[in-house]
């Protein structure tokens, strides 16, 4: 029992990190129509960036600040340069330009600072709490990690909702033509949006680090498990990304806890096909189904 | 004048015409294999193995407008049935082979039935996590799969016909080779097929096929499992040639960079795949050339490759979408252009009618 209340406590938190990934690729599929495949590559850039600043300064807050600044321009520097010469053309091309950028840029990583992975240091204590005399597989940083990812989920959230800058994306997202017409400028606002998301993605990276270490393939899982959480929250839901982000962390935590490590991503690949099969609109749609 | 002349020249059938350059090529890939050293012969293996693989997942993104980044993995599917059968169960090579191609067959269509609902991204994201995940299952069951050192199988002995002396590596060129062939007398025939038409059709316009007939869901699945079974083949082949299956050779990289050599060649051409298994066979040595001549860091060296492919598929996404083949169409179109106008006699109007037929078929050949 005890094992079952660490899996799911040890779900949650890994869950929040998917959540947060998935975020990152459903704010960039509403806006542009693209998954971003190379949000996997760039949370890794700017959590080495965080990484190297730790190490030279000492200080994890300023790293932490830093990789966030980073994901935002890195974000926006993506959409303005690469990005906006594939929006609205056929999907396989911006699928091949993402993956080409997460080649590159983890080609790149592995260059500048090797294939070997690195320990990357928690925010908060990562020993668990003491309840009753038996240690909870759930501590200090776990608990960070969930209140950052509410936060930035309710803040985004609020944002779309009650900003005019908010509803100028979500127009611009929705109608682009429309929107340009009343005056929005509609590319910038994409830009924006990828700005956005490369910032939760990258803290997402940050937050997962400690977990995974930092090297330039250590993130790929991360990334499907995100796409995989998206895919199960609709793809086009940001809520529906927090709950798919949780949901399949916690199925994958099972998994890991009763099956072995080794199987979890086979168990996203299931999760995914699943869903897809019976829901393809995800287990929140209300849309109905693409048919042909 | 000149077209009856072509037709008295070229067979009209695509059988046969497809038989004809299959056995070209093979009498190519013979006299390359005899003038060859053996580092040469190997590498002559591997472009094989390569073009194998290249030529199912051309015909998957290029017609069938799928994408797949799993094909590194169902490679390993098709290594691990040879080793697994040669190496264990003592079966002789060539149905060992064909085992591999049903096996993948099989996972590609697991993986691919879903391929009714896995359009665009989404089959994009399910592909990336299988090629992610499989190679986990090595380490799952080691006593099957070896864990991370893989399996290892005897080296394949030439026929004692062939005289004692007949090197390991050409006889390897000759089996990869051999598959080659294969493959591209059956994918030609199919790419001009009714299949092949079948695969453009639900490519440029779904609704419109579906309304002509086609079962779009099952046209993508049969597209899908075609090119697993090349990948199967092709997996096999690399086991029978590195006489090894082992994880670390069938990671996310693998995958992706197939994908880049289908893109450089240019997708959908089967010469293109050509083009892409060179690539793939000589990128590794020539960056390795260049990183000892600049004496650059083993970092740096060892990361060059996946450097070179992530920015050519960026650059030829953005720049130059239809790869070397369509570079060397052009070229060719315009030889052709210069030539007829030299000749002369030709009137204007065939020549229009010609470069029009040139451009007509980007996605063929």
């Amino acid at each position: 029992m005890t094992r079952f209340i660490d899996l799911t406590l040890n779900g949650i938190s890994t869950g929040a990190v998917y959540a947060a990934v998935a975020l990152a690729l459903v704010m960039i599929w509403r806006a542009t129509r693209i998954v971003n495949f190379a949000q996997g590559g760039m949370l890794m850039i700017t959590t080495f960036i965080a990484s190297s600043v730790i190490g030279s300064s000492g200080s994890y807050w300023l790293g932490f600040a830093v990789a966030l600044v980073c994901g935002l321009v890195l974000g926006a520097v993506v959409e303005r340069v690469l990005m906006r010469r594939v929006e609205g053309g056929p999907p396989l091309n911006a699928v091949i330009v993402a993956l080409g950028l997460l080649i590159l840029l983890e080609a790149g990583a592995g260059m500048i600072w090797g294939n070997t992975p690195r320990s990357f240091p928690p925010a908060f204590s990562i020993r668990g709490y003491d309840v009753g005399g038996t240690t909870l597989l759930f501590s200090p940083n776990d608990t960070f990690t969930v209140l950052v990812v509410v936060a930035v989920a309710v803040g985004l959230a609020l944002l779309f909702r009650y900003t005019a800058v908010g509803l100028r994306m979500r127009a611009s997202a929705l109608a682009p033509e429309v929107a340009r017409l009343l005056g929005v400028r509609v590319g910038r606002m994409f830009t924006l949006g990828w700005a956005l998301a490369a910032f939760v993605g990258s803290l997402a990276g940050l937050l997962v680090a400690p977990s995974v270490f930092v090297g330039p393939n250590q993130f790929d899982p991360i990334l499907i498990f995100g796409f995989t959480a998206a895919v199960l929250g609709g793809l086009d839901s940001p809520p529906g990304a927090v709950v798919g982000g949780i949901l399949l962390g916690l199925a994958l935590s099972y998994v890991s806890g009763y099956e072995g490590a080794s199987l979890v991503t086979l168990a996203a690949l299931v999760v995914l096909i699943a869903v897809l099969m019976i829901r393809p609109g995800g287990l929140f749609s209300t849309r109905k189904e693409r048919r042909v | 004048m000149n077209a009856a002349l072509a037709r008295l020249r070229a067979p009209q059938s695509t059988l046969l015409r497809s038989l004809a350059l299959a056995l070209l090529a093979g009498v190519a890939l013979f006299i390359a294999s005899e003038l060859l050293s053996a580092y040469d012969d190997l590498q002559l293996a591997s472009g094989s193995y390569y073009f194998v693989v290249l030529a199912g997942l051309t015909v998957l993104t290029g017609l069938s407008g799928q994408i797949s980044l799993g094909h590194g993995a169902l490679m390993a599917v098709g290594a691990y049935t040879v080793t697994l059968l040669v190496g264990n169960e003592h079966w002789a090579l060539v149905p060992a082979l064909a085992a591999a191609i049903l096996t993948t067959a099989l996972v590609g269509t697991i993986v691919g039935a879903a391929a009714t609902r896995l359009r665009g991204p989404y089959l994009a994201g399910a592909t990336l996590a299988f090629a992610i995940g499989l190679p986990a299952l090595a380490d799952k069951y080691p006593n099957t799969f070896g864990g991370a050192n893989g399996l290892i199988i005897n080296p394949p002995t030439p026929p004692s016909g062939l005289g004692s002396s007949f090197p390991l590596e050409r006889w390897e060129a000759w089996i990869a080779g051999a598959g080659a062939l294969v493959v591209v007398f059956l994918m030609r025939n199919l790419t001009r097929s009714g299949v092949g038409r079948s695969f453009r059709a639900v490519r440029d316009d779904e609704i419109a096929a579906s309304l002509c007939g086609l079962h779009v869901g099952r046209v993508q699945t049969l597209a899908f499992v075609v090119s697993a079974a090349c990948a199967g083949l092709g997996g096999g082949l690399l086991a029978v040639v590195l006489q090894l299956a082992a994880p670390g050779a069938f990671e996310l990289g693998l995958s992706l960079s197939l994908l880049t050599a289908v893109v450089l060649g240019g997708l959908g051409s089967l010469v293109g795949a050509i083009w892409g298994a060179a690539v793939l066979v000589l990128l590794p040595g020539w960056s390795n050339d260049l990183a000892h001549s600049f004496s650059l860091s083993t970092n740096v060296s060892n990361n060059l490759p996946l450097a070179v492919y992530g920015l050519v598929l960026i650059v030829a996404m953005l720049v130059w979408p239809s790869g070397i083949q369509g570079g060397v169409r052009r070229i060719i179109a315009v030889a052709r252009r210069i030539l007829r106008r030299r000749i002369g006699g030709t009137p204007e109007k065939l020549d229009k009618h010609s470069t029009q037929d040139q451009e007509e078929q980007p996605n063929e050949s």
